[in-house]
């Protein structure tokens, strides 16, 4: 394979692995309780501020940003869960999904509001930010970190879920949350603790985001939210495992567009992700490893 | 140990339950027949804490003092020892039987205990313990009976509600499963409360049963009593309801 | 329902073309352009909602495409009102036969309308099998689609730079009547036959079906009517303020118009109405305070806030109460 090819499927391992980050977290939440959580992007946002945060103050180091930005996604995902969401846990899908749109906005109007809506950037540490040379590739070391660390805590999740007693009461609760509760297993923590998880994920992609691409803003999550959408559709709705190959898939195929397109196309980017979207929710709704029902009226 | 009184439940406008008292004495076994649609799901759904009573009391004795169960949370009733065994079943198809057996001691922490548990499950059901790997949606309608029994007996009930457990299933394999209800209740000194439309079987085995129709209790008696009341093929039939 | 006084329709329809007559005319004469703008982007509201209402709240689908319809229809508008002279510069790449002309705003409009109903029609076919959220998402999809196009043929559009210069064709009168009629013609639907087949459809669609309800058509129907109208109040907005861009048209605008039916109580029209001048003219009177204090996106947070709370407590909406689901007769 070409050098070319081999830079682009690099590229692609690290946008994948970020979509990854978001779509496990999403995917679990709408596992659990059937939600769509629309404002699972903004959690991304929250997190790369954090970093920002905790980076200006100077104080603290670099290795532990990164566990205090998990700890700092949990708790905003927990939280917002508890003030908005829990509330409206038995109402309509629609109403949820309002809800979930509202605290979107809210929450990037607050970013707006507290932040500025300017750009802002943070940088990794010169560790990261050095370049090497693996072959005829060349990358950075950061774009070594991220899928490694994509992988690592998609297999920490993957390892509670099937072995532990939250996962099980989590997977309960998917199948039936009635019977689930006459078992004792208690609805409001496994929510709880499904936002939380899915918050300190999208929390560290944001970090990733921001030491990658070099540039946060409050509005950052939207966009890549939606897309980590569209990864969840590809592995499959409700498999968390699928969310994490979808990722990947969407991450290599959107940067495959942009590598082999004449560069003139490179701006129908985020078209060419909603497109494929539509595509395949025409023609397998139910993605790779969909275990829910059929999404058709 | 259980007792309902003059419990009133809505469902919108309707009163699902309207002004029901019954007592579920301890260490027996009761029925609730009636035909369909009476509130006997309902009455179960109030028992164990799932439907929000409009008036009335629900009371759970217990060791420790009794609880009133319209203010506990379910998971505290299940940790009192009130297990309800849901309509339909309802095990969890896509989990292993072991799985699902662990979720029935969801609230027991304790691994060897609760592997203790599973292993005189598989005791006395010895065709999960040989496929207790595969998922329970392989089972049989009589299988899964079987696990759904399983599961709530890995809670060490005190008192366990059984929402028709004959539903769909086999003559035989509901004698099986009234044997080793009843079985329970002797050695293990299990309170049983029943509710079926296949009156018979629950009154037979009844030490005392009540009918329902149309959200109220209109019979009550013993087992026996009840067999002999033409009122209750009556109301069993839905007849003149 | 009990049996209230209703007033007939002609009357409350008379009362609506008087009302709207009587703003505008007040306006014309005695306002300042201020608070013409402010009329004429608060009526483009009401539209929008009116026209949601219809999409999303007859046939209970979730529709959050209407920006989408809204972009089309104005671009396409646009270029056929954009002053000949300084089209070729502005958009070289528009078709030759579009370089002379220069048409009136209301006709330009109906054109938008129906290019965006023709998209929405293709677009409806597609999507409109997907269950709520699926649908949702997918029209959010159309959304990004729609401006990723319009960022990027930016021989037709001039891309991010925006057209401006636009000329302000729209005035109070004609914004006036477009509302009016579109009031009307939405009323009309909900209480004729096609609107309790909706109406049907949203309630049960299964049962819907099994009396022989095209569930499929319906859904098809309000939403391309629903785009259609979008499309032209989108053709109508940037000539009132003279510029557009591809994201003038965004997901602020879809959270708003979520926001004001939610408010306004699904399926009801009179709920949209009141939901639409309230939003309007309530962040209108916010954004003073936003832009004194520079607290900018301070209206954004109170308005999802407040929906918050309403859908928490209220989930019916606040103003849906007093219309009939379907006229008494």
């Amino acid at each position: 394979m070409s050098s070319y090819v081999l830079q682009q499927l690099v590229n692609g391992l690290t946008l994948g692995s970020l979509y990854a980050l978001v779509a496990v977290g999403f995917s679990l939440i709408y596992g659990v309780i059937r939600l769509v959580n629309f404002a699972h992007g903004d959690l991304m946002m929250i997190g790369a501020f954090v970093t920002l945060g905790l980076v200006a103050t100077g104080y603290v180091p670099w290795v532990i940003i990164p566990l205090l930005v998990l700890v700092g996604g949990f708790l905003a995902g927990a939280t917002i869960e508890r003030l908005a969401f829990r509330s409206i846990r038995n109402a309509p899908m629609i109403t949820g999904f309002i809800v979930t749109l509202a605290v979107s906005v809210a929450l990037q109007n607050l970013g707006i509001l507290l932040l500025g809506g300017q750009p802002r950037n943070f940088l990794f540490p010169e560790v990261f930010r050095a370049r090497v040379n693996l072959g005829p590739v060349q990358l950075g070391v950061i774009d070594l970190v991220i899928p490694a660390v994509t992988l690592l805590l998609a297999l920490l999740l993957a390892l509670l879920v099937k072995q532990t007693r939250l996962g099980l009461a989590m997977r309960a609760l998917s199948e039936n949350m009635l019977a689930a509760q006459l078992m004792g297993v208690s609805a409001n923590r496994a929510v709880l603790a499904a936002f939380g998880l899915g918050g300190a994920l999208a929390a560290i992609a944001g970090f990733f985001w921001g030491g990658k691409f070099g540039q946060i803003d409050p509005l950052m999550g939207l966009v890549p939210g939606l897309k980590a959408f569209v990864a969840t559709i590809i592995g499959g709705v409700g498999s968390v495992m699928g969310a994490v190959v979808g990722g990947y898939i969407l991450g290599i195929a959107e940067v495959a567009f942009v590598g082999f397109t004449p560069p003139s196309w490179s701006g129908y980017r985020d078209g060419f992700v909603f497109v494929l979207m539509i595509l395949i929710l025409l023609v397998r709704p139910q993605g790779l490893f969909g275990r829910d029902e059929e999404e058709r009226a | 140990m259980l007792t309902l009184e003059r419990a009133t439940v809505r469902r919108g406008q309707t009163r699902v339950l309207d002004e029901v008292s019954l007592s579920v004495p301890g260490g027996k076994i009761s029925a609730l027949v009636g035909a369909n649609g009476a509130g006997k799901t309902t009455t179960l759904m109030t028992l164990s804490g799932l439907l929000p009573l409009k008036s009335g009391q629900a009371v759970l004795e217990g060791p420790d003092g009794d609880l009133d169960i319209a203010r506990t949370a379910p998971d505290r009733l299940v940790a009192a020892g009130l297990i309800h065994c849901p309509e339909g079943r309802q095990v969890f198809a896509k989990l292993t039987i072991e799985e699902n057996l662990r979720l029935g001691a969801f609230l027991n922490k304790d691994r060897r205990a609760v592997a203790r548990l599973q292993d005189s499950v598989y005791a006395l059901f010895p065709v999960l313990g040989d496929r207790r790997r595969s998922s329970a949606g392989g089972l049989s309608g009589g299988e899964q009976m079987m696990l759904a029994l399983g599961r709530a007996l890995m809670a060490e009930p005190r008192v366990l509600l059984l929402d028709e457990p004959s539903l769909g299933l086999a003559p035989l394999i509901t004698d099986r499963i009234f044997e080793t209800l009843v079985a329970l209740n002797r050695d293990r000194g299990v309170t049983l409360l029943i509710v079926e439309q296949n009156a018979m079987m629950a009154l037979e085995v009844a030490d005392q049963g009540y009918v329902m129709a149309g959200g109220r209790i209109v019979e009550s008696g013993s087992g026996k009593e009840l067999l002999g009341r033409e009122s209750v093929l009556t109301a069993y039939l839905g007849v003149g309801m | 329902m009990s049996a209230r006084l209703r007033p007939s329709p002609w009357l409350s329809a008379l009362l609506l073309a008087l009302t709207l007559a009587l703003v505008a005319l007040l306006l014309e004469r005695y306002g300042g352009g201020y608070y013409r703008t402010l009329a004429k982007l608060t009526l483009i509201n009401v539209i929008l909602a009116v026209s949601l209402t219809m999409t999303n709240g007859f046939t209970g689908l979730f529709s959050l495409g209407h920006p989408a319809f809204m972009t089309l229809g104005a671009y396409v508008a646009v270029a056929f009102t954009y002053p000949a002279g300084r089209k070729s510069f502005a958009m070289p790449d528009l078709p030759e036969l579009f370089g002379g002309i220069e048409w009136p705003l209301p006709l330009a409009a109906l054109i938008g309308a129906a290019a965006a109903a023709l998209f929405a029609t293709f677009a409806g076919l597609a999507l409109l099998r997907l269950r709520t959220h699926y649908l949702a998402v997918a029209t959010l999809g159309l959304i990004i689609i729609v401006q990723t196009l319009a960022l990027n043929l930016d021989g037709l559009t001039r891309g991010g730079r925006g057209l401006t210069g636009i000329p302000r064709l729209a005035d109070l009168p004609t914004i006036a009547a477009a509302t009016f009629v579109i009031v009307v013609i939405c009323w009309r639907i909900k209480h004729a036959s096609l609107g309790r087949a909706m109406l049907a459809v949203r309630e049960n669609e299964m049962a819907a079906r099994c009396f022989g309800i095209g569930a499929f058509r319906l859904k098809l129907l309000a939403f391309v009517l629903g785009a259609a109208m979008a499309g032209f109040a989108g053709a109508l907005l940037p000539h009132v303020v003279a510029v557009m861009t591809p994201k003038s048209f965004g997901l602020t605008l879809t959270f708003t118009l979520v926001a004001m039916i939610v408010v306004g109580g699904q399926g009801s029209i009179i709920g949209a109405i009141l939901a639409a001048l309230t939003i309007s003219l309530g962040t209108e009177a916010l954004r003073p305070m936003e832009e004194g204090l520079g607290l900018y996106g301070l209206t954004q947070v109170i308005v999802a806030l407040a929906l918050i709370l309403v859908l928490i407590w209220r989930p019916r909406g606040l103003f849906g109460l007093n219309e009939p689901l379907v006229r008494e007769r």
